[in-house]
C-alpha cells in the first residue's frame, strides 16, 4: 500500500469573482521557515492591476446600490464561511510562519471583525448622517456616500485578520476594492477570496491579488480610475509615492500602522463622500 | 359631464412655490428711484380701475369716484387719468353719465360677484344688462367649487358663455385666486381662461384675503406671456385687491416689465384694481415734486 | 419735474414720460441709476499685514495695488508677504495656540459670537468695500456674502462648546496651525468659512486672501482686533501665489486647507504628500444642471439664470453645463434668452445691477479665450444686448446652443458667465453625461417628480445636489466636492472634521 499523495493546491488571483492566473505567467515561491516549498503565488502584473480595476470600477455601482441590509448579510455570510473554514485558515496561518494559538485567535478574531462591520452597513449613514436646519425653506440632508474604487495594501501581518480589517470597513460602506495581498502572508488572503465567493459577494466587489509591492504600488498610486487608497504599514516612502501620484486625479488617501485593526466605523467613513442635497418645502 | 367645447385638458406646468417667492423678492429688491419712480408712479396712476363695490354704494357716492378718476390729485393737471371706475351693474349708468365726455372706462362687475354661486342663465343675463347700461368692461368671476371639483370643462364652458354675453364689452376673468390656494391651480385657471376668450384674466374680487399677491400676479403674468407664445394673442392682467401703496404697485409694474415686457406696460394691457392706492401715489408723487414728505390731509378722499 | 409729453401715449390716457427718456419706466433701456452710498466705507490708502493682533509692515516693504475691476482705479495698496512675514505669521499663530486651545470652550464660543455681531453691525460696510474690490453686485454683497459670513461665525461659534456631541465615541482635539488659502470670488465669506470652524475647534490661523481682493479679509483682521481676539489666533498675511506656497510649504503649518482651481489643488495636494500635514481641498467644477420636461419650467429658468449668472460665474459651483431635456429644449432657450435680456448689467454698487464686473483682466482674458474656442469649435453662441461700461472688465451673459460633451467649453470650467447647453432625450442618458466629467462639486435636477429627484439626485456624483432650486448655501449645509472637485467638507457638522483630530475616549 502506498501512502496517499495529497492534492495541492493551486493559489491563484481573484479579479471580478474569477480565479485566473496572473497574465504575465510568473510566480513566487512561498517557502516555509526552514526552506521548504509551501507554495507557488501568482506574481501579478500591472496588466493584471488593470484587470481588478476594471472588474472593480464595473462593480461598485451595483454594490453601492444593494440595500444596506443585505451588505450586511453578505458580510455575516461571510463570517460564516470564514468560521466554517477556520481550520484551513489556522493551518495556512501556521504554514505562514504563525504559533497554532496566535493562528486560531487571528481567525477568531478575523470573524468577529466580519460580524462587527456586517452590523454597521445599516447604521453608519444614521450615525455619522444628519438633516441640516438651513435658514431658507429648503428641506436639505447629507448622507454618506461611497468614493468609488480603492487600492488596498493590507498590512504584511497579520495576514488574515489585517485584510480583513482593511477590506471590511471598505466593503460595508458600498466601495469596491482591489488588494494587494502581503506578499509574506498571501495564502490566507487566495483562501479568503474563496470565502467572498462563497458568501453571495458579486463578482469584482473585492479583488484580490498577490505579487511585489514594488511592482504593483507604482501603477496603483498613479491609476487614474482609482479613487482612493488605504495603506497600512507603509514606509515613509511609499507614503511619499501614494501622496504624490494621488494628486494626479485628488485620491482619497488614508495610511494607517499595521497593527491598527480594531473595528471602526471611522474606518467606513474614510472612504466615504458626503452628498448635501437640497429641496424647497412648500405645501402648494 | 356635459357636451362641451373644452380642449380635453390644458397642459399646464407645475409651479415651485418656494422658487416663485425667490422671484419675487428679487423683484422687490429692484430699486426704483428717481426719473424712473416718477414715470413708473404716473403709469401706475394711469393703470387703475377706481373701484367701490359696497352693498352702500350709491349714486352720490359713484359721482365722486367718477370726479376723482378725472381729476385725481386737483394740485397738479399734469397727472393722467385713471383707467377706468369699476361699479356694480346698477351703478354702471351713473358712472357712464358722470364720465361722459372722458376717456375714463366704466368696468362693471358681473356674474353674481363676489360668489359666483347663481345659475349660469342669470349671470349671463346680469352681464348682458351692465353691457347695455353701458359698461365698456365686464369683470366675471369663475366657478371656483366647479373648479375645485375638476369641473375644468364646465369653467371653461361657463367664460366662454360670459365672453359671448359681452359682445363688445372687454372681459376680465377674475379667478378669485385666495379661494384656488395653490399656485398650480391658479395657473390652471389662468391657461383655462386666456383658452375660454379672456381679455384680460384678473386675481380677485377683492372680498377673499390673500388677494393680489405679488407670487399670484406673477405666476399669471408667466402664463400670460407663454400664452402669447403659443398663440400671438396678447391677453391683458389686473391684480386686485390688496394692493394699497405705491411702491407695491411699482412692483408689479416692475414684474410686468421685466416678465412681459413694455408692451404690457399701458393702460391697456395692465389695470390695478385698487382704491386707496390712488392717493398713495398722488402722496409720492407729490413728494417726488416738491422733494417734501407729504401728509394724507392733502389728497382727496372721494 | 418738467410737464409730461405727449410721445407714445398708450391708448387710455396715461402719461408715462420722466425727465430722462432713458429712464423712462416703460421705454427707458434700463432703470435711473440708484447707487449705495459709499461714503461710510472706509478704505485706507495702505495695509501692512495683520500678524499677532496688530497690523506690521512686510519685511520686504513690497507693495502691490488691489483694483476696484468696475473702474480700473486703484482702491489700496496692500503688503507683499514673503517668506519671512509667513514665518513670523505662523510663529504666532503657534505661540497663540496653546493659550487658544487651553481657553474654556465656551469662551472660545463667545469671541466668534462676537466676531458674528461685528460683521453684522457693519455689514453694509463690508458689502460696499467687498463690491468696489471684487465687481460683485452690491444686492449679492448685501444680501448673500455679508449674512452669509456673519452666519458662518454665528453657526461655528455654537459648536466651541459642544464638539463632544460632534464626533461620536471619538474626544476631539484641534490639529494646530491652519494655512488657509481663500479665493478671490467670495472674498469675505470664505474668510468666515475657513476662520471660524478652524477656531471653534481650538486652532489657530494664518489665512492667505486672494490677491486681486484683499480688503475685506483686511477688513475682518480690523473687526477681530475690535473683538479682542487674543494676538496671533487670527493672522492675514496678503500676497499671490508665492505667498500661498510659502504658506503651504512651512513646516510649522499642521493644517491646510485650500479653495481654488483643481489645478493649485493638485499642487498643493502633492507638496504636502510626504509631510503628514492635514489637508482640505474645495476646487473646481463643472456642474450638470438637468431640466426634465416635467419641471415646473419658469422656476427652472430661474434656477438656470442663478445657476450661471449670480458672481459673473464665478461660483466653482455654477451650473455650468445646462443638459435640457429635448421636448422643452427650445422653450427653456427661448425663456433663457428673454430673461438674459433683463438682467442689468453694470455698476456693482447700483442697487438694481445683476452682473457686475469681471474680478480681475486675467479672468476676462481667460473667458474671452475659452468663449472664443466654443465659437471656433462650432457651437452657436447667444449673448444678451446690454451696452458695457467703457472703463472696467465685462463680460455679457452668454450661452452656447448646439454643444457637445467634447466641446471644451462643457469640459473646461470657464469661472464667467457662459452656460453651455445640451439636449438629452432620457434621464439615463442626462445621468450619463452629467457624471462624465472629472469634476464632482455640484448638479442641479429640476422635476416635478418625487421618485425621480431621489433617482438622479443619487445617481450623481457630486458633493452639493440642488433639486427644483440652485445654488444656495448655509452654514449648517456641508459644502464640498466627490472627484477632482476636491477633498473633505466645509460647513455644517461634517465640516468640522477638517478642523481636528480624533482619539478614542
Amino acid at each position: 500500500m502506498s501512502t496517499r499523495i495529497s492534492v495541492l493546491k493551486t493559489y491563484k488571483l481573484y479579479i471580478g469573482g474569477q480565479f485566473p492566473r496572473t497574465e504575465s505567467g510568473r510566480a513566487t515561491a512561498l517557502s516555509g521557515r526552514k526552506g521548504q516549498h509551501i507554495a507557488n503565488l501568482c506574481r501579478a502584473s500591472r496588466k493584471d492591476l488593470r484587470n481588478a480595476v476594471v472588474a472593480a470600477r464595473k462593480a461598485q455601482p451595483n454594490w453601492a446600490s444593494k440595500s444596506a441590509y443585505l451588505r450586511g448579510q453578505i458580510l455575516y455570510r461571510a463570517a460564516e464561511m470564514l468560521e466554517g473554514r477556520a481550520g484551513q485558515f489556522a493551518d495556512e496561518l501556521r504554514l505562514q510562519g504563525d504559533s497554532a494559538s496566535s493562528a486560531r485567535k487571528e481567525v477568531d478574531a478575523a470573524v468577529d471583525l466580519l460580524v462587527h462591520y456586517a452590523g454597521w452597513t445599516d447604521k453608519y449613514t444614521q450615525v455619522f448622517g444628519s438633516i441640516n436646519p438651513v435658514a431658507s425653506p429648503h428641506f436639505n440632508f447629507s448622507v454618506p456616500e461611497p468614493t468609488g474604487v480603492i487600492g488596498v495594501l493590507p498590512p504584511q501581518a497579520p495576514g488574515l485578520l489585517g485584510l480583513v480589517a482593511a477590506v471590511a470597513p471598505l466593503v460595508a460602506g458600498g466601495n469596491t476594492c482591489v488588494a494587494l495581498a502581503s506578499p509574506t502572508h498571501p495564502l490566507s488572503a487566495v483562501t479568503f477570496a474563496e470565502v467572498l465567493n462563497d458568501s453571495d459577494l458579486p463578482g469584482g466587489v473585492v479583488n484580490i491579488l498577490t505579487g511585489l509591492r514594488e511592482e504593483i504600488l507604482p501603477p496603483m498610486a498613479t491609476y487614474k480610475d482609482i479613487d482612493g487608497i488605504a495603506a497600512y504599514g507603509t514606509t515613509a516612502a511609499e507614503q511619499a509615492l501614494i501622496g504624490e501620484n494621488a494628486a494626479l486625479n485628488v485620491k482619497r488617501v488614508a495610511f494607517h500602522p499595521a497593527d491598527a485593526l480594531a473595528g471602526d466605523p471611522y474606518r467606513i467613513m474614510e472612504f466615504q463622500e458626503i452628498k448635501t442635497t437640497w429641496h424647497p418645502v412648500a405645501v402648494g | 359631464m356635459a357636451e362641451t367645447s373644452t380642449p380635453t385638458l390644458i397642459h399646464s406646468p407645475t409651479i415651485d412655490a418656494v422658487g416663485l417667492a425667490e422671484r419675487v423678492a428679487r423683484f422687490k429688491a429692484r430699486s426704483i428711484k428717481t426719473a424712473s419712480k416718477v414715470s413708473a408712479l404716473r403709469l401706475a396712476l394711469s393703470m387703475i380701475d377706481l373701484t367701490t363695490l359696497e352693498g352702500k354704494d350709491t349714486p352720490g357716492k359713484v359721482r365722486q369716484l367718477c370726479r376723482k378718476a378725472v381729476c385725481p390729485d386737483p394740485a397738479d393737471s399734469s397727472l393722467p387719468h385713471v383707467a377706468a371706475v369699476c361699479v356694480y351693474p346698477s351703478l354702471v349708468r351713473v358712472a357712464k353719465d358722470a364720465l361722459k365726455g372722458t376717456k375714463v372706462r366704466v368696468a362693471s362687475v358681473a356674474t353674481s360677484f363676489p360668489s359666483g354661486q347663481a345659475v349660469l342663465g342669470a349671470r349671463l343675463e346680469e352681464i348682458r344688462y351692465a353691457v347695455a347700461e353701458g359698461a365698456d368692461e365686464i369683470d366675471m368671476v369663475i366657478s371656483r367649487g366647479k373648479f375645485l371639483c375638476g369641473d375644468f370643462a364646465a369653467v371653461y364652458d361657463e367664460i366662454a358663455a360670459c365672453k359671448e354675453a359681452c359682445g363688445e364689452a372687454h372681459l376680465k376673468v377674475i379667478l378669485e385666486t385666495g379661494e384656488l390656494h395653490t399656485y398650480d391651480n391658479v395657473r390652471r385657471a389662468s391657461d383655462l381662461a386666456m383658452e375660454a376668450g379672456a381679455d384680460f384674466i384678473k386675481t380677485s374680487t377683492g372680498k377673499v384675503s390673500p388677494a393680489a399677491t405679488p407670487e399670484v400676479t406673477l405666476v399669471m403674468l408667466q402664463a400670460i406671456q407663454d400664452f402669447h407664445v403659443r398663440t400671438g394673442r396678447m391677453v391683458g392682467m389686473k391684480p386686485a385687491g390688496g394692493i394699497r401703496d405705491a411702491k407695491t404697485a411699482v412692483t408689479f409694474l416692475v414684474m410686468v416689465r421685466e416678465t412681459l415686457g413694455p408692451a404690457w406696460l399701458t393702460p391697456e394691457w395692465f389695470r390695478f384694481g385698487a382704491s386707496t392706492l390712488t392717493n398713495d401715489i398722488l402722496m409720492q408723487l407729490a413728494k417726488q415734486r416738491t422733494g417734501h414728505y407729504q401728509s394724507p390731509h392733502d389728497f382727496t378722499n372721494d | 419735474m418738467p410737464a409730461k409729453k405727449k410721445t407714445n401715449a398708450p391708448p387710455a390716457g396715461s402719461a408715462t414720460l420722466a425727465a430722462d427718456p432713458a429712464n423712462d419706466f416703460r421705454l427707458g433701456e434700463t432703470y435711473a441709476p440708484a447707487p449705495e452710498a459709499t461714503d461710510h466705507a472706509r478704505v485706507a490708502p495702505a495695509y501692512g499685514l495683520f500678524i499677532a493682533g496688530a497690523f506690521v509692515p512686510p519685511a520686504s516693504g513690497k507693495r502691490f495695488a488691489t483694483v476696484n475691476p468696475a473702474t480700473e482705479e486703484t482702491l489700496s495698496e496692500v503688503a507683499k508677504a514673503g517668506p519671512a512675514d509667513v514665518d513670523k505669521a505662523v510663529a504666532a499663530a503657534r505661540k497663540a495656540f496653546g493659550p487658544w486651545n487651553r481657553l474654556k470652550t465656551t469662551e472660545r464660543g463667545k469671541y466668534l459670537f462676537r466676531i458674528a455681531r461685528l460683521v453684522q453691525e457693519r455689514a453694509r460696510e463690508f458689502a460696499v468695500i467687498e463690491s468696489m474690490d471684487g465687481g460683485k453686485p452690491i444686492r449679492e454683497s448685501r444680501d448673500f456674502d455679508v449674512p452669509q459670513a456673519a452666519a458662518h461665525f454665528f453657526y461655528h461659534a455654537g459648536w466651541a462648546d459642544k464638539l463632544e456631541y460632534a464626533f461620536p465615541g471619538r474626544k476631539a482635539d484641534p490639529v494646530g496651525v491652519a494655512g488657509q488659502i481663500i479665493p478671490w470670488n467670495f472674498p469675505l465669506l470664505m474668510a468666515a468659512w475657513k476662520i471660524a470652524p478652524a477656531l471653534a475647534c481650538g486652532n489657530t490661523v494664518v489665512l492667505k486672501p486672494a490677491e486681486s481682493t484683499p480688503l475685506t479679509a483686511l477688513k475682518l483682521a480690523e473687526l477681530i482686533a475690535d473683538a479682542g481676539l487674543p494676538p496671533g489666533v487670527v493672522n492675514i498675511v496678503t500676497g499671490a501665489g508665492d505667498t500661498g506656497a510659502a504658506l503651504v510649504n512651512h513646516p510649522g503649518i499642521d493644517k491646510i486647507a485650500f479653495t481654488g482651481s483643481t489645478e493649485v489643488g493638485k499642487q498643493i495636494q502633492r507638496a504636502v504628500a510626504a509631510t503628514g500635514k492635514r489637508h482640505t481641498l474645495e476646487l473646481g467644477g463643472k456642474a450638470a444642471h438637468i431640466i426634465f420636461e416635467d419641471a415646473s419650467l419658469d422656476q427652472a429658468v430661474e434656477g438656470i439664470v442663478n445657476g450661471i449668472f449670480f458672481n459673473q460665474g464665478h461660483v466653482c459651483c455654477a451650473g455650468s453645463r445646462l443638459l435640457v431635456q429635448e421636448g422643452v429644449a427650445d422653450l427653456v432657450v427661448a425663456k433663457l434668452r428673454r430673461r438674459m435680456e433683463t438682467l442689468v448689467l453694470g455698476n456693482p454698487l447700483d442697487k438694481n445691477t445683476d452682473i457686475g464686473a469681471i474680478n480681475s483682466r486675467a479672468q476676462l482674458e481667460r473667458i474671452e479665450a475659452l468663449v472664443q474656442a466654443g465659437v471656433e469649435e462650432g457651437a452657436c453662441i447667444h449673448q444678451s444686448g446690454q451696452k458695457l461700461p467703457e472703463k472696467g472688465y465685462w463680460f455679457r451673459p452668454t450661452i452656447f446652443t448646439e454643444t457637445a460633451q467634447s466641446h471644451r467649453i462643457t469640459r473646461e470650467e470657464i469661472f464667467g458667465p457662459v452656460l453651455s447647453v445640451m439636449t438629452f432625450r432620457t434621464p439615463d442618458e442626462a445621468i450619463e453625461k452629467a457624471n462624465n466629467t472629472p469634476y464632482g462639486l455640484s448638479g442641479g435636477v429640476w422635476t416635478d417628480k418625487g421618485a425621480k429627484i431621489f433617482g438622479v439626485t443619487g445617481a450623481l456624483r457630486a458633493g452639493v445636489l440642488w433639486a427644483n432650486t440652485f445654488n444656495k448655501f448655509d452654514p449648517t449645509s456641508p459644502f464640498g466636492g466627490y472627484k477632482e472637485s476636491g477633498l473633505g467638507r466645509e460647513g455644517g457638522l461634517h465640516g468640522l472634521a477638517a478642523y481636528v483630530n480624533l482619539t478614542h475616549n
